[in-house]
């Protein structure tokens, strides 16, 4: 296997994209770009326009505002969609803490992307509704 | 055999080893020779011109050179209207592509391509050791510190930094079954022994639409499928997307002329078991279902990858489809220091790909900048060869800034990647940094410093973007796009001054 077959059959395990099709995963290899970033290299940049939309395939990065880390993340999850959903430079860094292998989207694919594909749409919301009580107990 | 002995660079220890001899290949070997570190460049090839020697198959480039432009031919400035040539120092030696082109077209043709490269390597006294294949890459702990050993078709050589320049030039294709059969793109044969048949291209970029164009006048009928929809060039305000030149068969399709342009994944390809042709079964994205099609010939337009050879062994990182290696802002392996890469696998260099809009590293017009910027970083960082780094006087900065907007070159040609960087230390003046890569700007730390460019957003605007490293936070800052490019206007100094006033300077 090579390339965006093995894309695929990576990514036909994620929640994001349980519900899709073979076909459509093969879409969804073929219109997200695949990055690779060592270890210590900066993925999503504070203040800077124009980022895209993240799902990690290999590795661990770590979620930094002002330099002060609030979560890590790794395969299968995402990150990028809160500054595109609402059209704002990131508000934090993304740095991979081991070498990273994403798939990306470029900020302006993501919403024809999430209308095309709704069931990824609520898969999205259920993650961001699971991130945003598990911020609401660390507050309380 | 006595025009062998004197082909340049045998076996041996050599400071730098460049491979290849195609645009990426001549640019670096001539400005690292500029700057006076000695290197050598082993080619494959008989003569220089790299893919261009073979592709693209029906005979132009894609890329333009206006041998009549808005600014003066041979300057700086007409850099961004030719986009063939490659870069020198000297101005007798700039803007060799135009004076070779018969004028029938401004996309050059491969030949013309080709004496344009051969040119400019005679003309600077570019010197290459051509028909000596790279075959494998090791290395070595001896007395001279740690080396690359490159075997080679001409005997074992040692370097202690390696360019590669090689293109992404190997054929691939996906493993669906049966796509065997088919032929690759590299393969095709001459457009009239398509005449009165049916072919299907695997692919929708813009190799396939460029072979679906060359057999418009030939073929029976068009097929040209791949899982994602195809993207037109003038869409993306970006070279992403099929270019103008080959968007005829997508007008066919639409207005219904015999060509089929489908999103469908391709499930395989059989030999019609009376062996006249093939069975393309394909599956729509739409999960409107299958489709096969009866064809007489079947082609993969599915790309190409780069021909890394041992290197991923080596522990060379790659990514993505073509496979490049993965890279650091300054074009080197991101996982085995002392490898850079030159010509289109620049690309996998991907800098801050903003809006999702990447480099014209693909392309010579990115690369040649690339290359010359990689050159400098191998003198400074392995050879202690410092750049001039002229003193700027702070009453000139506005004006510099405004003109390097409205005309400089590497910054228009790589949008959003390459920069034009100023710095403010205190003990050394204000001083030009030259073009560096953006990417390793927001990420480096130092004095305070202004970095220069030109972005856009896809949207079809290009607009000036100024990056301030003020105390070590970095902060962008948008000028509004002119619609002539002109940043001398009072709007755009203005702004510029603005900018410079956070820097505590800024007059003029």
């Amino acid at each position: 296997m090579a390339g965006r077959d093995e894309i695929v059959d990576t990514i036909a395990g994620f929640a994001l994209f349980a519900d899709l099709t073979t076909p459509q995963l093969q879409e969804v290899a073929h219109i997200f770009e695949e990055q690779w970033h060592p270890a210590e290299e900066r993925v999503l940049r504070q203040g800077l326009s124009g980022s895209g939309f993240y799902v990690i395939l290999e590795g661990t990065c770590s979620i930094r505002v002002d330099g002060e880390e609030r979560a890590t993340l790794s395969r299968g999850e995402f990150f990028g969609e809160v500054s595109i959903l609402l059209g704002e430079p990131p508000v934090a860094d993304v740095v991979a803490l081991t070498p990273l292998r994403s798939l990306v989207l470029a900020g302006s694919g993501v919403e024809p992307f999430l209308v095309r594909h709704p069931q990824v749409m609520y898969r999205m919301l259920q993650a961001s509704a699971r991130r945003l009580r598990n911020a609401n107990r660390w507050r309380s | 055999m006595a025009e062998l002995s004197e082909r340049p660079f045998p076996p041996g220890d050599y400071p730098v080893i460049v491979v290849g001899s195609g645009p990426g290949g001549l640019q670096v070997s001539y400005s690292l020779g500029r700057l006076g570190v000695a290197h050598a460049v082993l080619s494959a090839d008989d003569a220089p011109g790299g893919m261009f020697r073979r592709w693209p198959f029906f005979q132009r480039l894609l890329s333009w050179t206006k041998p009549y432009a808005p600014a003066l031919r041979g300057s700086r400035g007409y850099e961004r209207y030719d986009w063939n040539s490659l870069i020198p120092n000297e101005d007798e030696h700039r803007a060799v592509m135009p004076e070779l082109m018969d004028g029938s077209s401004y996309f050059p043709s491969r030949p013309e391509m080709q004496q344009g490269l051969e040119a400019f390597a005679a003309r600077t006294g570019i010197a290459v050791r051509y028909g000596c294949r790279w075959e494998a890459t090791g290395r070595e702990d001896g007395a001279a510190g740690e080396r690359f050993v490159l075997e080679t078709s001409d005997g074992t050589y040692r370097c202690q930094v390696l360019v590669l320049a090689v293109g992404v030039a190997e054929p691939w294709r996906p493993e669906t079954p049966g796509m065997e059969l088919a032929a690759h793109y590299a393969d095709t044969r001459s457009a009239d022994t398509y005449a009165d048949k049916r072919v299907f291209i695997v692919g929708k970029q813009n190799s396939g639409f460029e072979l679906a164009t060359g057999l418009l006048p030939w073929a029976r009928q068009i097929v040209l499928a791949s899982p994602s929809p195809a993207r037109l060039s003038v869409n993306t305000h970006s070279l992403v997307g099929i270019r103008a030149r080959y968007v005829q068969p997508y007008e066919d399709h639409v207005l219904g002329g015999g060509v089929a342009i489908l999103d469908a994944s391709i499930d395989a390809i059989e030999r019609r078991s009376d062996g006249a042709g093939f069975v393309v079964r394909t599956r729509r994205s739409d999960g409107s279902g299958e489709m096969d099609f009866e064809m007489d010939e079947v082609i993969a337009a599915t790309g190409f990858v780069t021909p890394l050879r041992d290197l991923p062994a080596l522990g060379v990182a790659t990514f993505g489809q073509s496979r490049l290696p993965a890279q650091t802002p300054f074009w080197e392996s991101a996982s085995v220091p002392g490898i850079y890469f030159a010509g289109t696998i620049g690309q996998g260099s991907r800098g801050l790909h903003k809006h999702g809009i990447p480099a014209n590293s693909g392309a010579v017009n990115g690369a040649r900048y690339n290359a010359r910027c990689l050159a400098g970083q191998i003198a400074r960082t392995h050879f202690g060869i410092e750049p001039a780094r002229p003193e700027i006087e702070p009453a000139d900065l506005c004006d510099i800034i405004a003109d390097e907007l409205t005309s400089g070159p590497e910054i228009w040609n790589q949008r959003a990647y390459l920069a034009r960087a100023i710095s403010f230390d205190a003990t050394v003046g204000v001083r030009d940094d030259g073009i560096v890569p953006l990417a390793w700007f927001v990420d480096a730390s130092g004095p305070n410093a202004l970095a220069v460019t030109l972005e856009t957003d896809g949207s079809g605007e290009v607009y000036p973007v100024l990056y301030t490293r003020l105390g070590g936070l970095i902060a962008e800052r948008r000028l509004d796009p002119h619609p002539l490019l002109d940043y001398r206007t009072a709007a755009a100094r203005r702004a510029i001054n603005e900018v410079l006033g956070q820097f505590g300077l800024g007059l003029g």
